[in-house]
């Protein structure tokens, strides 16, 4: 049944769990009662979410926030266990074909197609699976093999192709089939800088040129958040915590200071919770370098004597300090107190 | 034509087309899927030449040979195929996809039965060349029995695709079990009448099992009259008919069955999950 469409993507209450099967010894097997031999996963959590029709709509979190489970669902590949989502208008358990029809999906890291066929073959045979006619599909592949810079290697083997090159590939099979809405989860991973580059850059021209269509993006990029969408929702642990455009999101943080310290790895981080004045801080160890970086949200900038002091105190060395512009980086520290990555 | 069909007979012809351009960019059939059914064949040829068997076994073991390829496409590429294209991230873009799953399904049977001819035709041709044996005869019948044994066959492999799946990595161990058995049961080298007429009759739920004994029917007529035959041709061809409908209503429920616990528990069309 198709609800007046309001929104390209919906969702109300949406919950996800997963049951997995829990380690048990021998014994346990045998003692414990059925369900208690289950492990319940909580992937989403009354997730509530509306995406406008033409939108760049960006989910940001950390791996295993529940980014991808809230895709799947959307993209009628999982079902919610609780609340209802709606994609175009149409619920996601109820009209799966419906919803098929007007989407698709690329995934970070994505290993699809047959490595006999070439590019353009791959390319050709999933947009059969839309019932795109084969002389438009081949056309519209053209087009994008060229703005994808991947032309000349459009006729060579899929299993010859670089994974930034197949990633592309992904990308020009997904926009052949010409949806309404698509979803990118984690497009970039694991790319190198042109390569992302170039899938933000036609990300942004696709959804800018082509009034209508709409665009969710997963990812734990901030940079890519930030650059790209016209509103972002920050998820961790299955919640989505705020939603809001980048620019109001940085400005619930600008009434703070940030403060990035690279410093000697320190014994005892937790003094840092009591000093008052500092809204929230994460703090991240580099093996590499031998060094920690610590950021604090900082609502009262007479704190930082206090960082500095605590600091001192156990004998370590400040190697840099400095006081940043807010990032959406630093929106999630003040929001959970931990980096995104 | 109507919008649903024209988008599912694209997707067929799509799935098809890696199987049917496969044939020709893998040169290496040649090797594993002529070559080494042509040793097997002449390991039995042999064995009926010291025996002094009557030509048509002759025949019939080159039939059998022949019939192997689409047993092994049937049991590795059709049953095993859907587990395949979860570990290599396909299905969840099948999944995702408007298309009737049935029409995945229906490709990769035409792709499979496409590329098996050819080496079916290939091992005949090198068997018929190698090994002297009764000439055989060509009736028109021959053509709806080998059809319909295809459609059988095909569809148990359409059933078994979905199972398999469920199965998960024990799918590789299940085809590796089914694959000689078979070749005994449905008697791809000798009449199956030799393993008793009740063990035959069990192993006619195999669809490949009254085809190979329908066509050794057809194609050497002293079968019948030297009674090696199981059941007269008509009786096999309705038993096959009834077989490839049973199959193909099977596996269309094993694969919705497949895919709602697959949207309920996420875990089987998800590679990561």
């Amino acid at each position: 049944m198709v609800k007046q469409m309001v929104y390209a993507v919906e969702t109300k209450d949406l919950g996800r769990i997963f049951k997995r099967k829990r380690r048990l010894k021998r014994k346990e097997r045998k003692q414990e009662p059925r369900e208690k031999k289950k492990k319940i996963v909580v992937a989403l959590k009354d997730v509530n979410i509306n995406v406008n029709e033409g939108e760049l709509f960006g989910l940001l979190g950390p791996n295993g926030a529940g980014k991808t489970t809230l895709i799947k669902i959307l993209s009628t590949l999982l079902l919610p266990s609780e609340g209802d989502a709606w994609v175009a208008g149409y619920n996601v358990a109820k009209d799966p074909f419906e919803i098929r029809t007007r989407i698709n999906m690329v995934s970070g890291g994505e290993t699809s197609g047959y490595g006999l066929l070439t590019a353009r073959e791959n390319v050709w045979m999933f947009s059969q699976f839309y019932g795109v006619p084969s002389k438009v599909a081949k056309e519209r592949a053209d087009t994008l093999f060229k703005e994808f810079g991947l032309w000349e290697k459009r006729n060579q083997k899929l299993r010859t192709l670089s994974s930034g090159e197949r990633q592309k590939m992904s990308m020009i099979r997904a926009f052949t089939t010409d949806p309404q809405i698509i979803f990118l989860d984690e497009p970039t991973l694991g790319l190198d800088v042109n390569a992302s580059r170039v899938i933000r850059k036609f990300v942004m021209d696709w959804a800018r040129e082509n009034e209508g269509k709409t665009v969710l993006l997963t990812t734990h990029y901030m940079m890519e958040a930030d650059q790209m969408c016209d509103r972002v929702a920050i998820i961790d642990k299955g919640k989505v915590l705020v939603c809001d455009t980048p620019e109001n999101l940085k400005r619930m943080v600008k009434r703070s200071s940030t403060l990035k310290l690279e410093v000697d790895p320190l014994k005892d981080y937790s003094k840092f919770q009591d000093i008052k004045g500092i809204r929230n801080f994460s703090k991240k160890e580099n093996p590499e370098t031998q060094m920690a970086q610590l950021v604090f949200i900082v609502d009262d900038e007479a704190a930082v004597s206090d960082v500095v002091s605590e600091i001192m105190k156990q004998g370590k060395r400040i190697h840099e300090l400095q006081k940043t512009e807010p990032t959406l980086e630093d929106v999630f520290v003040s929001l959970v107190g931990r980096a995104l990555e | 034509m109507n919008l649903h069909l024209k988008l599912n007979v694209r997707a067929l012809l799509g799935r098809a087309y890696p199987r049917i351009i496969g044939a020709q960019r893998e040169p290496s059939w040649v090797f594993f899927e002529i070559f080494l059914p042509v040793l097997s064949i002449a390991a039995y040829v042999f064995i009926y030449y010291a025996l002094g068997a009557p030509d048509e076994f002759v025949g019939f073991v080159i039939l059998g040979g022949a019939m192997t390829a689409f047993w092994l496409n049937v049991l590795w590429s059709m049953a095993a195929q859907l587990y395949w294209e979860k570990e290599i991230g396909n299905l969840q873009l099948y999944m995702m996809a408007p298309m009737s799953r049935m029409s995945l399904l229906g490709g990769m049977a035409v792709g499979g039965i496409f590329m098996s001819s050819t080496r079916a035709v290939a091992t005949i041709v090198v068997g018929v060349i190698l090994f002297k044996g009764a000439s055989p005869v060509f009736p028109l019948m021959l053509v709806p029995v080998f059809l319909v044994t295809l459609v059988a066959l095909y569809g148990m492999g359409m059933m078994f695709a979905s199972l398999y799946l469920m199965w998960g990595r024990e799918a590789w161990h299940m085809a590796s079990l089914m694959e000689e058995p078979i070749y005994l049961l449905s008697g791809f080298y000798f009449p199956v009448k030799a393993l008793g007429f009740w063990v035959a009759i069990g192993a006619s739920v195999v669809p490949i099992t009254l085809g190979l004994d329908s066509m050794r029917q057809l194609l050497f007529p002293t079968t019948v009259a030297q009674g090696w035959h199981l059941l007269p041709v008509e009786v096999e061809l309705a038993i096959l008919v009834v077989l490839a409908i049973v199959f193909i209503i099977l596996a269309k429920f094993a694969l919705t069955g497949m895919e709602n616990l697959a949207r309920k528990k996420g875990g089987l069309t998800i590679r990561w999950q």
